[in-house]
C-alpha cells in the first residue's frame, strides 16, 4: 500500500517534473472539460435567474422533465436488476462464451443512436414485425411513452455491470466460497457477503445509469414523435429550444442535465472515497 | 333554450388533433391553432386541442409512415405527402388535389440573407458562385425546404444558359463548392449563419430570412436581397385520413385544414411572413412580399421527376461532390 | 494456474437472467438490422457500403476515433498519472471533472462545444488569427470525439496506477535506472494493457458518436460526414436496407473491437493473477 510519505518523497528535479505534469493536466482539463461546462451555465443564466427559471417552469419544459423521469424510473431499476445478475454470472463462475457474453453487453456503448432507435422502428413501426397486430389492437409502442422508454433502456444496459464487474473481478471469489463452506445458503451468500462489499460500486453504477438514462438524445430522437408536450424528454426539448431561436432558454434546461451531471459525479466520487477506506 | 343551450355545454366534446409539420412553422401554427380553437368552440361549442409536432420534413413523413398518428400533416414539399401516400396508404393518392391551390394555403419563395451592408455585394445568383463567397445552405438530401433551394439555383441556371443542362450542372457544383456547412435542416442552417457567424449568405425560404431579421438584433445584422427569379415553394397540406377516421377527428381535420384558407388565417400566415393565397389579404401585406418572377415544380416535371433527377442516390446532386470533380 | 470449479450457487438463476435480458433487449433488436439488410439482397448491400461516399465517411469516423483514442492515450495517461501520484490542491475536484463526458448529454456537449470554437466563440476567435479553425472542420470532429472517450483511459489507467508496488520501483532506482528507465521499463509495461484497453473503449465509444459530432461537423460530403449522418440520408431516401446495410457494418466493426477488448482484458487479468 502506498503511503503519503512515499508520494512525496521526490529529489528536487522531480519536484519540478511533477508540477509540470500537474500544470499541463490541469491546463489541458480547464480547456478542454472545464470550459463547455462554463459554457452551458453562462448561457443560461445570460437573462438572469428570472429568466432561467422562466424557462424551467414553461409547461413543454415541465412536461419533458417528467417524461424523462418516468423513463429514468422503468430504466434504472431494471438495468440495475440485470446488472446484478450479470456480474454475478459473470465474476463468480467460468464458462465458455463468458467473452462473447460481456462483449454483447457491452455492444450499447458503441453502437450509433441511430440505430439504437431504428431497430424499435424496425421492430414496432408500423410496416415492422408487431406493426400490424399493434395497429389491430391500437396499441402505440413508438411515437409514445413505451418507446421512449424501450429505447432509453436499450441504451443503458450495460452501465451498472460495467461497474460491478471489474469491483467483483477484484474480490474474487474466496469470500463467497468460504461462505459457502460455513452454511449459508446461495442467497445469504449474495445479501450477506458480496452486497456489502459492492454496495458502493453499485450505488456508482446506479447513478451513472440514471445520468445517463435522463441525458439520452439520439434513439430517443428517432423513436419519440417530438409531439410537444407530450413525447419530448429533456434532450429533445434543449434541441426544440434551440431550433426555436430560445438560446438562453435551451441553455437553461440542458443545465438541468448538467447538474444531474455534476451531482452524479460528485456522489461517485464520495462512493469511491468510502470504497478506498472500507 | 336555457335547457339545450346546457345541454350543448353539457356534451361538449374534447376533440384532439395532432398536426405533424416541419421545421420552421413552429411560431405560425402557435398561432393558427388558438385561433382556430376559438373559431370551433364558437362554431360547435367543442373543445379541440391541436397538438404539434416539428421536425425535417422528410422525417416526419417517415415518422407518419412507420405510425406516427398525425391527423394533418403540414410539410414542405408534395413529394413527401406522396411517399406517405405511396407507401403506406393512409391517404388518397390524388390527395393534392382535395384542397385548392394544390393543397398548399400558403406559399413562400427562395431569398438571400446576407450580413448588413452587403459587403459581398450579393445581388443575384451568379454573386453566390464568385470566387470568395461563402454560402450556408441545408443539404437537399435531408432537408426538404433545401430541395427547392437547390432548384431555384438549377432553375436559374438553365435560364441564363438557354436551358443547357451541362452549363446548370456546372453552376450548380461551383455553387456548392462555395457552401461552407451543409446543415441537415433549415433552422441548423438558419443558426449557423446566424449564431455562428459562418458564411456571407444564407440561402433560406422567405419567411426564415425574415425570422432571422426579427430576432432581436437582426435588423442591424442582416439584411434580405431578393434574387431575380425564383421558385414558387409551395408547402401543402393534407389530412390523413386512415388515422382521423380511427381518431373520429375526419370532419375538425376537414375543417381545420379548410380554416387556413380563411382571411384569418391567411393574414396570420402573411405575419409570419408566408405568402398568402387570398388576392386581399395579400395586397394588405404586399410590402412584405416583393415580386419576383418564379418557376414552379411543374417546371422541372414535377417532384417524382426531379427527386430522380436530382436527390436520389447517384442523382446530380451526388455527383457534384465525387472527388475529382 | 488452478483450474477453478464453479462451486457458487445461483449459476443457473444468474445466467438465465442475464442471457434471456441480453437476447431480448440486446441480441434480437439488434437482428433486426441484419434481417433487414439481407431482405435488399447480397448486391444491394454491397453497393450501398461500398459507395464511395460511405467509404469516405467510414474513413473519416474510424479515422477521427482512432485520433480521438490516441489524444486520450496520452493525455489520459498523463491525468490518470498526475491523480495517482501527486497531491495538489483541488485534486478531489479534478479527480470529479474526469468523469463530465459521461455525464453530459452527448447534444449538450455538442452545442456547447460547436458555441465555444466557432469562429466567433470564446475559444474560436483566438484560435482564428493564428489560422486554426475548429468548428465545421474535422478538427472539430476530433475535439468532440476526444471529449466524449476522455474517461475510459483514465478510469481504466488510474486504479492500475495506484495498485503500483513501488517497492519495485525503487527497486530499479537503487539498482540505477534513471527516471525515464524506470517509467518505460518497470511502470509503462504494467499499465499497458490497461492504457490499451481504456484506448480501445475510447474508441469504441467514438465510433457510435452522434450527438455532439452533428453540432459540430460541416457535414459535407467526402469531406466531413461521418456514418451515421449516412445512414439518415439513406432513410431520407426511403432506402431502409440500404440504411440497415451501412448500420450492419457499423455494428460488425463494433463488436470485433469490444470482442478484442474483452479477451485481451480476460488475458491480462489472468496474468496478473499467475
Amino acid at each position: 500500500m502506498t503511503t503519503r510519505r512515499h508520494r512525496n518523497a521526490e529529489t528536487a528535479s522531480g519536484k519540478i517534473i511533477r508540477w509540470i505534469l500537474i500544470t499541463i493536466a490541469l491546463i489541458f482539463l480547464a480547456l478542454f472539460l472545464i470550459t463547455p461546462l462554463v459554457a452551458v451555465f453562462a448561457q443560461a443564466l445570460d437573462k438572469g435567474w428570472a429568466g432561467y427559471w422562466e424557462a424551467i417552469r414553461e409547461p413543454d419544459t415541465l412536461a419533458a422533465i417528467r417524461l424523462t423521469l418516468i423513463a429514468a424510473a422503468f430504466a434504472v431499476p431494471l438495468n440495475t436488476l440485470f446488472g446484478i445478475a450479470a456480474a454475478w454470472s459473470i465474476t463468480k463462475f467460468d464458462f465458455r462464451g463468458k467473452n462473447l457474453l460481456l462483449t454483447v453487453l457491452d455492444l450499447p456503448f458503441a453502437v450509433s443512436p441511430v440505430i439504437s432507435g431504428l431497430i424499435f422502428v424496425l421492430i414496432f413501426g408500423a410496416q415492422g414485425w408487431f406493426g400490424p397486430w399493434l395497429s389491430e389492437h391500437d396499441i402505440q409502442i413508438i411515437f409514445a411513452v413505451p418507446g421512449i422508454v424501450l429505447a432509453t433502456i436499450f441504451v443503458t444496459v450495460p452501465f451498472v455491470a460495467r461497474e460491478l464487474i471489474p469491483h467483483m473481478q477484484a474480490q474474487g471469489r474466496e469470500e463467497e466460497e468460504a461462505a459457502l463452506v460455513l452454511g449459508a445458503s446461495g442467497l445469504q451468500t449474495f445479501f450477506r457477503v458480496t452486497l456489502p462489499n459492492v454496495r458502493w460500486s453499485l450505488l456508482a453504477g446506479v447513478i451513472l445509469c440514471t445520468a445517463r438514462a435522463m441525458g439520452e438524445f439520439g434513439a430517443v430522437s428517432v423513436v419519440s414523435g417530438h409531439i410537444r408536450g407530450e413525447t419530448n424528454t429533456i434532450p429533445l426539448q434543449v434541441e426544440i429550444l434551440y431550433q426555436g431561436f430560445n438560446y438562453v432558454a435551451a441553455f437553461a434546461v440542458a443545465s438541468l442535465l448538467t447538474f444531474l451531471g455534476l451531482a452524479t459525479l460528485i456522489i461517485k466520487k464520495f462512493v469511491e472515497w468510502k470504497t478506498l477506506e472500507t | 333554450m336555457v335547457l339545450s343551450l346546457s345541454c350543448g355545454l353539457l356534451f361538449s366534446a374534447d376533440l384532439k388533433l395532432l398536426n405533424v409539420s416541419y421545421d420552421p412553422t413552429r411560431e405560425l401554427y402557435k398561432e393558427i391553432n388558438a385561433a382556430f380553437a376559438k373559431a370551433w368552440k364558437a362554431k360547435t361549442g367543442d373543445n379541440v386541442t391541436i397538438n404539434q409536432s416539428h421536425d425535417g420534413s422528410g422525417k416526419q413523413a417517415r415518422s407518419v409512415i412507420v405510425g406516427l398518428p398525425a391527423d394533418v400533416v403540414t410539410l414542405a414539399l408534395a413529394y413527401d405527402i406522396d411517399a406517405i401516400a405511396q407507401k403506406s396508404g393512409q391517404l388518397p393518392l390524388n390527395w393534392q388535389t382535395l384542397l385548392p391551390n394544390n393543397s398548399a394555403p400558403y406559399t413562400s419563395t427562395v431569398v438571400f440573407l446576407v450580413r448588413k451592408g452587403n459587403p459581398k455585394k450579393i445581388k443575384d445568383w451568379n454573386d453566390l458562385v464568385r470566387a470568395g463567397v461563402s454560402i450556408v445552405t441545408p443539404n437537399p438530401k435531408t432537408s426538404g425546404g433545401a430541395r427547392w433551394n437547390y432548384l431555384a439555383a438549377w432553375g436559374y441556371a438553365l435560364r441564363q444558359n438557354a436551358n443547357n443542362e451541362t452549363a446548370a450542372a456546372n453552376f450548380t457544383k461551383q455553387f456548392f463548392k462555395n457552401v461552407s456547412v451543409l446543415d441537415t435542416g433549415a433552422r441548423g442552417a438558419t443558426t449557423t449563419f446566424i449564431q455562428r457567424g459562418i458564411g456571407d449568405v444564407l440561402v433560406a425560404w422567405e419567411n426564415e430570412a425574415w425570422l432571422s431579421i426579427n430576432e432581436p438584433g437582426g435588423k442591424d445584422k442582416f439584411e434580405i436581397v431578393v434574387p431575380s427569379v425564383s421558385i414558387l415553394a409551395e408547402p401543402p397540406v393534407a389530412m390523413v385520413e386512415k388515422v382521423a377516421k380511427k381518431h373520429g377527428t375526419a370532419t375538425v381535420a376537414k375543417a381545420y385544414l379548410e380554416y387556413l384558407y380563411t382571411p384569418e388565417a391567411q393574414d396570420i400566415a402573411a405575419k409570419h411572413y408566408y405568402r398568402p393565397r387570398l388576392k386581399a389579404v395579400a395586397d394588405k401585406y404586399a410590402r412584405q412580399f416583393p415580386a419576383v418572377p418564379m418557376m414552379t415544380i411543374a417546371d422541372f416535371g414535377g417532384w417524382q421527376q426531379a427527386q430522380k433527377k436530382h436527390f436520389d442516390d447517384q442523382g446530380i446532386f451526388d455527383k457534384i461532390y465525387q472527388p475529382g470533380n | 494456474m488452478t483450474t477453478r470449479r464453479n462451486v457458487l450457487p445461483g449459476f443457473g438463476i444468474s445466467t438465465g437472467i442475464t442471457l434471456a435480458y441480453v437476447s431480448l433487449l440486446i441480441l434480437i433488436p439488434l437482428s433486426a438490422v441484419f434481417l433487414s439488410t439481407a431482405a435488399g439482397g447480397w448486391d444491394h448491400f454491397r453497393s450501398a457500403v461500398t459507395s464511395p461516399q460511405v467509404i469516405a465517411s467510414y474513413k473519416l469516423t474510424i479515422g477521427a476515433s482512432i485520433g480521438g483514442a490516441a489524444i486520450n492515450a496520452v493525455f489520459g495517461l498523463l491525468v490518470a498519472w498526475v491523480l495517482a501520484r501527486y497531491d495538489f490542491f483541488g485534486k478531489r475536484l479534478v479527480d470529479a471533472i474526469v468523469d463530465l463526458p459521461f455525464a453530459l448529454p452527448t447534444a449538450v456537449a455538442g452545442l456547447s462545444l460547436a458555441a465555444i470554437y466557432s469562429d466567433n466563440g470564446w475559444f474560436g476567435r483566438y484560435l482564428l488569427p493564428l489560422g486554426i479553425k475548429v468548428a465545421f472542420t474535422p478538427t472539430g470532429i476530433l475535439l468532440a470525439l476526444t471529449f466524449v472517450g476522455f474517461p475510459f483511459v483514465v478510469r481504466n489507467v488510474q486504479p492500475v496506477l495506484e495498485d503500483l508496488d513501488l517497492e519495485v520501483e525503487e527497486a530499479a532506482r537503487s539498482l540505477g535506472a534513471t527516471r525515464w528507465q524506470t517509467f518505460s521499463r518497470v511502470i509503462l509495461p504494467t499499465v499497458l494493457p490497461a492504457l490499451v484497453t481504456g484506448s480501445a473503449l475510447a474508441l469504441a465509444r467514438a465510433l457510435g458518436e452522434y450527438g455532439s459530432v452533428v453540432f459540430i461537423s460541416a457535414n459535407i460530403p467526402f469531406k466531413t460526414q461521418i456514418t451515421s449522418l449516412l445512414i439518415i440520408t439513406k432513410l431520407e431516401e426511403y432506402d431502409y436496407t440500404g440504411a440497415t446495410a451501412i448500420a450492419a457494418v457499423m455494428l460488425l466493426m463494433s463488436f470485433v473491437l469490444l470482442l478484442a477488448i474483452n479477451l485481451l482484458q480476460a488475458r491480462s487479468r489472468r496474468y496478473q493473477e499467475t
